[in-house]
C-alpha cells in the first residue's frame, strides 16, 4: 500500500509549542460526563441545590427558620441530595469509562479563575472554622485563670443552620459539629460523584465506598455517639500521629481526657494504641492504601471533593525532593513533641507540657491547623488534592517509610507495552511521575503512593496494577 | 565521535539514550524541526481532547537532556551530503557528523484524492498535525474522517469530544476488519455506533470539495453522497518518511532500506523506526514495523550498531495494545495473519464488551487477542516462545490475569467456553 505521495510537513513551521502552548478551544468541549448539553434533571438539580444556598443565605441573614428542622433540611441537606442526584444525572446517560475530556480547558479545574474563586472560598472557610468561628455563628467559651469565664454561645450563621441535627443527636453544636457536618457531606456527595465517574472500575468503587463508610460512620457519627453519652471524644479511624494527641499525655495518661472521661476510656486507649500496632502489620500486607485512600478520613475528602483537581499535582524532581525534607521534618516534629510532652508529663505531672507546652501548641498551631487545614483542603483546586498527605503527613510518612522498605504492595508494569503517553502521572495525586518507571518496564514502589489506584484506571494501554506480591509468578519474575 | 540523529520521537530517543550508556564519552545531537524536546506521539490526541498540556507529554524534564549531555537541535534538515557527512538545514545551516541516524518516522498516507490539498484537509501524525487541527476544528460543526484504521477512530474520539459531529468513511465491511477478526470487529463497530458516531461502513471517499476559497466544504463518496463537513482526516495509513534520504541519495525502496543492523548502503548511517525498511532475502516481503514498541527497540539495536556492537534485530514476539473509545485491546503473537491450518476459539460477553481468543494450529498456540481484559504481558509472551499448547494455557489462564483487584475473575468461564470449543474443533 505506497502512498503516492509522500510530503514533507514543510520547512515552514516554526511553532514554540513551548511557550505557546496549544490553549484552550474557544469552543466550549462536551460535558466532563461525556455527552455535551444539560438534562431537565440536570437543571432541576442545580436548581434546587441554589434553591437550598439561598434558603440558607436568606435564614442566615434573616434569622428566621434559622436552628429549626425544616431550615436545616432545606438549607443543607436539599443542596447536598440535589447535589448528589447532579452527580448520578450528569454520568449515568454517558458510557462507563474514563472521562477526562476538557480537565485541562475548564476554568474551574485548571487553575482559572473558577479555580482560584473556589480555592478562596475553602481557604476563607477554614480560615473562619480556626481562627474565626465568629463570623460563622459561634463564639467558643473563654477559660481563664479561674476557670471557665465565659460559656460558648451559639449566635446564629452556619453554626446555628446545623444545630438541629446536632440536637437530633443529642450533642451540641458548635463551629467542629458544623465542621464535621461540612466535611462528611463533602466526602458523601462528592463520593457519589467519584463512583460515577469510575463506575465501571470495581477497585475504585469499592475504594470510594471504603472512604464514605469509614468518614460517615467511624469518623463522624461513632464519635458524636460518644459525646452523647458523654464518653472521650475519638475518631475512629484516627491513628498517632496523624491524630497527634491520641497518644499525647493530655489524653492518654493516667490523667488523661480518655481514661477519666469516661467507662469507655480504657476502651478507647487500647483501640488508639491497637492502630499504631497495627499499621506496620497492615502496611506489609497492602501497602501504604489500607490507610491513606480506604480509610483516612483527610484521604476521603481527598478522593472525593479532591477529585477534580487531582492533576494538578507537581510531577517535578523539584517538588519531590522537597515532599523529602518537609514530610520527614514533619514526622520529626511530632516525634520530637510527642517525647518531650511525656517527659515534661513524667517530670512535671502536667498534662499538656510546662516547658514542651510551647512546642505542643506551636505544632497544633502551624501543622495542625494551618498546614494540615487551611493549605492542605483550601488550596484543592491549585495545588491538587493531596498537599497535606504528600508534604506533611506524619502518619503517611511512617506508612510510606514501610511501603518502601517492607511491604509487599507494588505497581506491576505490563512489559513492554507503555507509549509514555503521561496519563499516569498525570493523574496522579500524589505527583509521582509514574511513566518514568513504566517506560522502563520498572514496578513502582514509592513511598508517597497511596494506591488510589487512578494511574492503572486512567493507562490507555493497560500497563499498570496494584498487587500485593502474591502473584503465582513470584516477586522476581514479577518485575521485568 | 560524533552522532547525529535525525528525529526525536521514539526511535530516536531510545537510540540516543542507549548510545550514552554505550559510549559515555561520545558527543550526541538529536535534531528536531518538530519540536526541541521530544514528547509522546500517541499522547497528541489526549492535549486535543484536554486530558493533558503539551508539557505533560513531555515524558523527561527538560534539564533531563543536558544531563545525559544530549545535545538537542531544533531545525529542520533540508538533506544529507552523506559523502561529506553533513546535515545541510533548511535555513543553511550545516552540521557535521561522523554517524547518522536517520529516524525520520512517518508521512500519513495520501492516495491522490482530488481535494486531498486542501485547507481543513489533514492526516494525524505530528504537533503541525495538532496544531492544524486545533485551527481548522474551531467552530466546525462535522469533521469527516476518511480510513478505518487505529488512527482514524482516535481522530474521531477527538473531534467527538468537542461536541464536533463525526462521520467515519470506512472501505471494509466491518471496523478494521482486515486487521480485527470479525467478532473484534463487530464489537468496536458497535461501540462506534452507540457512541453516537455515524460510522459508513463499505464507503470509499471520491473527493473532496473545495468551496472556492481553498478551504473543503464536503466530501463526496463513492456511492455520490454528499457529506458537509468543515475538517477532513485522512487516516488511511502511514508510510515510511524517507523524504530526505531517498532525495540525497540514501537507497530508499518503500522506506529507507537497511540490513539487519540497522545500516543503510550509504556509508554510516542507518535507519531505524517507523521510516525504516528491513531487507530480507530471496523471496520474503521487506519488513516495515511501525509501532511504538518496535520504533523503541529498533532505536536501542540502532544504537548498539553504531556504537560499534555486534547487533543483528530480532523482531520478537509481536504484540500491540490500543484503545477504542472505551474497550481495551491487546494482541500477542499472530492474530489475523491467516496462517495456513489455524483455528481459532473465541469467548466474548457483548454485554460487558469483554472478548478472548485463542488462534492455534493443530491445539498449539499462536496467538491471543482480548478486548475489555488485561492479560500480563509476560506471561503470554513466555506461553508464545514456549509453543504451548491450548490445553496448558487455558489450564494456566489465571497466571495471565492484568486486570484490576475486584474485577470479576472470568479465567473459570473462559477456560470452559474454549475447552468446549476445541473439542468440537478436534472432533473434526
Amino acid at each position: 500500500m505506497d502512498a503516492q505521495e509522500t510530503k514533507m510537513h514543510g520547512f515552514d513551521y516554526v511553532f514554540d509549542e513551548e511557550t505557546s502552548g496549544f490553549g484552550e478551544p474557544s469552543q466550549a468541549p462536551a460535558s466532563e460526563s461525556g455527552h455535551g448539553g444539560q438534562t431537565l434533571l440536570q437543571r432541576l438539580a442545580v436548581g434546587l441545590v441554589a434553591v437550598g444556598f439561598v434558603a440558607a443565605i436568606v435564614q442566615i441573614a434573616t434569622g428566621k427558620w434559622l436552628g429549626t428542622m425544616p431550615g436545616f433540611l432545606m438549607g443543607v441537606a436539599l443542596p447536598a441530595v440535589a447535589g448528589a442526584g447532579y452527580f448520578i444525572e450528569s454520568y449515568r446517560h454517558g458510557p462507563a469509562g474514563i472521562k477526562n475530556n476538557g480537565v485541562f480547558f475548564g476554568s474551574l479545574t485548571a487553575r482559572g479563575l473558577a479555580g482560584w474563586i473556589a480555592g478562596i472560598a475553602m481557604t476563607a472557610l477554614y480560615v473562619m472554622l480556626y481562627f474565626y468561628p465568629s463570623y460563622l455563628g459561634y463564639v467558643p467559651a473563654i477559660w481563664g485563670a479561674n476557670g471557665l469565664e465565659q460559656e460558648a454561645l451559639v449566635t446564629g450563621g452556619l453554626v446555628k443552620l446545623v444545630e438541629p441535627l446536632a440536637t437530633a443527636l443529642g450533642v451540641t453544636t458548635s463551629q467542629w459539629f458544623l465542621y464535621g457536618v461540612l466535611y462528611t457531606g463533602s466526602i458523601l456527595v462528592f463520593g457519589v460523584r467519584t463512583a460515577m465517574r469510575y463506575r465501571h472500575n470495581r477497585y475504585q468503587l469499592v475504594r470510594t465506598g471504603s472512604v464514605m463508610f469509614f468518614q460517615t460512620i467511624f469518623a463522624w457519627y461513632l464519635p458524636q455517639l460518644l459525646v452523647r453519652f458523654n464518653q472521650p471524644y475519638v475518631e475512629f479511624n484516627g491513628v498517632w500521629p496523624l491524630k497527634n494527641n491520641y497518644l499525647w499525655p493530655e489524653k492518654a495518661s493516667a490523667g488523661g481526657e480518655l481514661l477519666t472521661g469516661g467507662s469507655l476510656g480504657p476502651y478507647l486507649l487500647g483501640f488508639a494504641v491497637l492502630g499504631v500496632i497495627a499499621t506496620p502489620i497492615l502496611t506489609y500486607f497492602y501497602g501504604k492504601r489500607w490507610y491513606c485512600s480506604w480509610v483516612c478520613g483527610c484521604g476521603g475528602l481527598a478522593e472525593t471533593l479532591g477529585d477534580p483537581w487531582r492533576h494538578l499535582s507537581d510531577k517535578s524532581t523539584r517538588a519531590w525532593k522537597i515532599e523529602k525534607v518537609t514530610i520527614y521534618s514533619v514526622l520529626g516534629l511530632v516525634l520530637l513533641t510527642t517525647g518531650m510532652l511525656w517527659v515534661d508529663y513524667l517530670m512535671t505531672g502536667n498534662k499538656y507540657g510546662s516547658w514542651s507546652g510551647e512546642m505542643r501548641n506551636w505544632y497544633g498551631f502551624y501543622i495542625g491547623a494551618v498546614f494540615s487545614g487551611v493549605v492542605g483542603v483550601g488550596f484543592y483546586p491549585l495545588l491538587g488534592s493531596r498537599v497535606w498527605c504528600r508534604f506533611g503527613c506524619p502518619q503517611a510518612a511512617i506508612l510510606g517509610i514501610l511501603q518502601r522498605v517492607m511491604s509487599r504492595f507494588r505497581i506491576t508494569t505490563n512489559g513492554g507495552q507503555c507509549i509514555s503517553c503521561g496519563n499516569c502521572s498525570t493523574y496522579c495525586e500524589m505527583g509521582i511521575d509514574v511513566r518514568s518507571y513504566a517506560q522502563k518496564g520498572e514496578n513502582i514502589v514509592r513511598a508517597s503512593c497511596v494506591g488510589c489506584g487512578i494511574c492503572a484506571a486512567v493507562c490507555p494501554r493497560g500497563v499498570l496494577k496494584l498487587e500485593n506480591g502474591s502473584s503465582v509468578l513470584g516477586e522476581e519474575r514479577m518485575s521485568s | 565521535m560524533h552522532v547525529a540523529i535525525l528525529g526525536n520521537g521514539i526511535t530516536g530517543v531510545s537510540a540516543a539514550l542507549r548510545l550514552r550508556e554505550l559510549q559515555p564519552d561520545w558527543k550526541i545531537t538529536m535534531i528536531s524541526g518538530e519540536s526541541t524536546y521530544h514528547y509522546s506521539r500517541p499522547a497528541l490526541m489526549y492535549i486535543y481532547m484536554g486530558h493533558m498540556r503539551y508539557k505533560e507529554t513531555k515524558p523527561y524534564e527538560d534539564s533531563f537532556w543536558e544531563e545525559e549531555r544530549i545535545d538537542l537541535v531544533r531545525g529542520w534538515v533540508s538533506s544529507i551530503e552523506t559523502e561529506g557527512k553533513k546535515l545541510c538545514f533548511a535555513d543553511g545551516q550545516q552540521l557535521d557528523y561522523d554517524r547518522l541516524l536517520i529516524a525520520t518516522g512517518a508521512v500519513s498516507n495520501k492516495f491522490g484524492w482530488k481535494g486531498q490539498d486542501l485547507e481543513r484537509v489533514q492526516g494525524f501524525y505530528s504537533l503541525m498535525d495538532l496544531k492544524k487541527l486545533y485551527e481548522s476544528s474551531e467552530g466546525a460543526e462535522r469533521g469527516v474522517i476518511v480510513g478505518g484504521g487505529l488512527i482514524g477512530l482516535e481522530m474521531a474520539e477527538m473531534l467527538h469530544s468537542r461536541g464536533i459531529a463525526v462521520t467515519l468513511l470506512v472501505r471494509e465491511s466491518s471496523y478494521w476488519n482486515n486487521v480485527l477478526p470479525d467478532e473484534e470487529s463487530a464489537m468496536i463497530t458497535e461501540e462506534i455506533r452507540s457512541n453516537g458516531m455515524d460510522l459508513r461502513l463499505s464507503h470509499e471517499l471520491e473527493e473532496i470539495v473545495d468551496g472556492g476559497n481553498g478551504e473543503a466544504v464536503a466530501v463526496l463518496t463513492d456511492g455520490g453522497t454528499r457529506i458537509d463537513c468543515q475538517v477532513v482526516g485522512l487516516t488511511a495509513g502511514v508510510s515510511p518518511n524517507k523524504a530526505i534520504a531517498e532525495a540525497s541519495g540514501v537507497p530508499c525502496g518503500r522506506g529507507v532500506l537497511v540490513d539487519w543492523s540497522l545500516k543503510t548502503e550509504a556509508p554510516d548511517v542507518w535507519a531505524a523506526g517507523d521510516c525504516a525498511e528491513l531487507v530480507n532475502e530471496g523471496e520474503a516481503r521487506n519488513t516495515i514495523q511501525q509501532v511504538w514498541y518496535t520504533g523503541k527497540g529498533q532505536g536501542r539495536l540502532a544504537a548498539e550498531s553504531i556504537a560499534g556492537e555486534t547487533a543483528v534485530y530480532d523482531p520478537g514476539i509481536w504484540f500491540n495494545s490500543a484503545k477504542f473509545l472505551d474497550i481495551e485491546y491487546q494482541t500477542y503473537g499472530q492474530v489475523g495473519f491467516r496462517l495456513p491450518g489455524e483455528e481459532h476459539i473465541v469467548w466474548q460477553d457483548k454485554a460487558a464488551k469483554k472478548l478472548f481468543r485463542i488462534v492455534h494450529i493443530s491445539g498449539r498456540l499462536v496467538g491471543i487477542n482480548a478486548l475489555g481484559m488485561r492479560w500480563r504481558h509476560k506471561v503470554a509472551e513466555t506461553w508464545l516462545r514456549e509453543d504451548r499448547d491450548v490445553d496448558y494455557v487455558l489450564a494456566h489462564l489465571h497466571e495471565a490475569g492484568f486486570d484490576p483487584e475486584f474485577y470479576p475473575r472470568l479465567e473459570a468461564a473462559i477456560r470452559s467456553s474454549l475447552k468446549g470449543q476445541l473439542a468440537a474443533q478436534g472432533g473434526n
